[in-house]
């Protein structure tokens, strides 16, 4: 297996994996974070993550043509506005979605599986009607493609350090809104007794919305970053939903670290495991690790202790 | 989930029907003209029991118009719905016009099969224009075998298939992947190829062909790395580096779907640029549809090989691309298989006129020797092992989403499905 390589290139083989699994890892963080927050503080398994993502995508699109067709001087800069009109789309659309849907099922939560599969199909025959069949494509500004070429075998791509550094923001700034902020300390008060919560004051109900909503919103910044590496399609969600909740239920609903570990642990596997095996076999032994940790785990990597 | 639509399209779009049918009419020498219905009365041409009046002729349309399919068989539709208007603009077939039957497959392999019963047990329709995916068609095969259907199957595909019930108007495996490997190794200078692809059978099997090609067929050539990944996979940085590592020549890439759109757009954020042809990106699943969701400029200089372009260069395409924009719109793009889709309905008519019936029988019998000359691919022709002759292309991919053709065959190549020596 290692005998046909040298040892420097043994040397850039393992930079280079590293690397590529930290772009990896970027994704699924960035793909299981919205996720993490709906399914681990509010027990709703939300099916249409997938389709809050390309909700993202899709703004970034419309997003793109606009500036293409009216500021292209700021084209160059489209992307981070788009970000942010991602994040309000799909946040507004998930607050309406609570207010319609989810805040009627919080007794059953398998319902919720159904429901949101329902919505899921319900948005991706939206997207066909509205943007047609076929994928549309993203156009990219120019700065952002392209690679840094470290050594004449390790290149860095740019659009993979960009979503490096916006994985980091947003584990930041979900990290401090949960643990620093009025709003988390109230979803984190809900989340370990809901009852409770609700006799010292707490809005339960509007908490709830804005946690949906705040996770629906970050699934659209992550789709409208995802238009950079992959496709934007109406079922192009179905992609990631798999993933994602893998990532969630591995690190253990309800923790924001245990989320993040898994993401790491999965990806950097992943990536070493495709180099030296094929990519199919790579996804078979990942799968298989997971399912065997979690049946001597079934609580996920991290948990929180809860008094039932 | 049926529509029976019938031809009495609103005033507008009868007289475009009529502009288009003339342009096809002018390019179809080969058809006898003027048949009248009274000529072939019904109970001549349809002994089995068919849908077939005095005045209509039923067919069916089996494609996916929901689900993750419906991106790719959309233009197929549209193929063949611009077909079926132009030859019912024309006189319809036996004096008879076409009307079609619509199913939705739904993406579901299950739901395809059961679609096809329905198409020929209880609407009895004389033959079908559909499937997609090779899954698709081997769900219908035993259906079509069994009630003795008759398939027109749009999309180039592994081969290892002939039967009796399906006419492929799509290049089968070796037609779509020599000419291309002979072609980048003679002229670019080719050695090295990388193979990778999507984890399924197309894929597979071509890659088998290639690999056998490049290494028991051509001088001096080797495959350095193969790899697959499963369909819908989004991450393709490992692949990538493997390749750098590697360092082919070709990269043959045999990806689909919504990973093509990933592979493309992480292969340029990579550093390694299609247009720069070190490696040469070579692929047979990228048509003008892909590079829609892909974008012009991530696959620009990438070279594709299939049998045909929309900006093909001759009297035929420019009608039936003028007919097609004119029906569906201005921003449409039409791909190889859109185009395969729009042959379906024109073999069968040339068949069924041939034969002087609609008895699937008989036109089995007469589909073999069928030419077309007004095909948008040039002049085509139906091999007894119901295939097409065709030629195969090379077109290298440019930033506004279309192909420049830079090669193709000087003859019609041979469809073999069984192909010796590459199993």
């Amino acid at each position: 297996m290692f005998s046909d390589y040298s040892w420097a290139e043994l040397g850039a083989i393992f930079a280079m994996q590293g690397f590529a699994g930290l772009i990896l890892f970027s994704v699924f963080v960035l793909m299981a974070l919205g996720l993490a927050i709906i399914f681990g503080q509010m027990g709703v398994i939300n099916m249409a993550h997938g389709e809050f993502m390309i909700l993202g995508a899709y703004v970034t699109y419309m997003t793109s043509n606009v500036f293409a067709e009216y500021m292209p001087a700021l084209f160059g800069i489209y992307f981070f506005i788009a970000m942010i009109l991602a994040f309000i789309v799909s946040g507004t659309l998930g607050l309406l979605v609570e207010w319609g849907l989810i805040r009627h099922l919080y007794k059953r939560p398998l319902d919720t599986l159904l429901a949101t599969w329902g919505l899921s199909l319900i948005l991706q025959q939206t997207y066909r009607s509205i943007f047609g069949a076929r994928e549309v494509g993203v156009s990219i500004p120019d700065w952002m493609m392209g690679s840094y070429a470290l050594t004449w075998l390790i290149e860095i791509p740019i659009n993979g350090m960009f979503v490096m550094t916006l994985a980091l923001g947003i584990s930041l700034a979900i990290w401090y809104l949960m643990y620093r902020s009025t709003w988390g300390r109230n979803v984190r008060a809900i989340n370990q007794n809901r009852v409770m919560a609700d006799a010292v004051g707490i809005n339960t109900a509007w908490t709830d919305r804005l946690t949906f909503g705040i996770g629906c919103g970050v699934a659209g910044v992550a789709g409208s970053a995802f238009t950079m590496i992959g496709s934007t399609g109406p079922t192009a969600g179905q992609l990631y939903i798999v993933d994602t909740f893998l990532v969630v239920v591995f690190g253990g609903a309800g923790s924001l670290l245990g989320t993040i570990a898994s993401a790491f642990s999965i990806s950097q596997a992943q990536s070493i495991m495709e180099f030296f095996l094929s990519g199919s076999m790579a996804k078979v032994l990942t799968l298989l690790v997971v399912v065997g940790i979690l049946m001597i785990r079934p609580q996920g990597l991290f948990s929180l202790k809860l008094r039932k | 989930m049926s529509d029976t639509e019938n031809s009495n399209f609103p005033n507008g779009m009868s007289r475009r029907a009529m502009l288009a049918g003339t342009a096809a009419l002018s390019a179809s020498l080969f058809t006898p003209k003027g048949l009248r219905a009274q000529d072939y009365p019904t109970s001549e041409v349809n002994t089995t029991g068919l849908t077939i009046t005095d005045d209509t002729v039923t067919i069916g349309i089996l494609h996916s118009i929901t689900g993750t399919m419906a991106i790719s068989e959309t233009g197929s539709v549209q193929a063949e719905k611009l077909a079926i208007e132009q030859i019912n603009a024309q006189g319809g077939i036996l004096g008879r016009k076409i009307e079609y039957i619509q199913e939705d497959g739904a993406s579901d392999w299950p739901t395809f099969a059961e679609k096809a019963r329905k198409l020929l047990v209880s609407d009895k329709v004389a033959s079908v224009m559909g499937c997609w995916t090779s899954a698709s068609r081997k769900a219908v095969l035993p259906v079509f075998e069994q009630h003795n259907g008759f398939l027109y199957y749009p999309t180039f595909y592994e081969g290892l298939e002939q039967s009796p019930n399906v006419i492929y108007t799509g290049q089968e495996a070796t037609q779509q992947i020599i000419a291309g490997l002979n072609w980048v190794t003679e002229t670019k200078g080719a050695k090295t190829f990388y193979l990778l692809g999507s984890d399924y059978i197309w894929p597979r099997t071509s890659n088998k062909i290639a690999r056998a090609h490049i290494e028991k067929f051509m001088d001096g050539t080797s495959v350095v790395g193969e790899e697959y990944y499963p369909l819908g996979h989004t991450q393709f940085n490992s692949v990538i580096n493997k390749i750098r590592l590697r360092r082919p020549d070709v990269i043959y890439a045999i990806v689909v779907g919504g990973s093509n759109v990933a592979f493309y757009k992480q292969l340029r954020a990579a550093g390694i640029d299609p247009a720069e042809e070190s490696p040469i990106v070579l692929t047979i699943s990228v048509t003008e549809d892909e590079i829609r969701g892909i974008g012009g400029e991530n696959v620009d200089g990438a070279y594709a090989c299939m049998k045909y372009f929309q900006s093909l260069e001759n009297e035929n395409n420019k009608a039936f691309v003028a007919a097609f924009k004119d029906m569906w719109g201005e921003d449409m793009v039409i791909g190889d298989v859109t185009q395969a889709a729009y042959l379906g309905p024109w073999l069968w008519k040339a068949a069924v006129e041939k034969a002087g019936s609609f008895d699937v029988d008989k036109v089995r019998e007469a589909s073999p020797g069928i030419e077309l000359t007004s095909a948008p691919e040039g002049y085509v022709r139906v091999h007894e092992n119901h295939h097409l002759w065709s030629k195969t292309r090379v077109g290298r991919a440019r930033t506004d989403g279309q192909y420049d053709v830079v090669f193709e065959t000087d003859d019609l190549v041979e469809p073999d499905p069984y192909p010796e020596g590459y199993q």
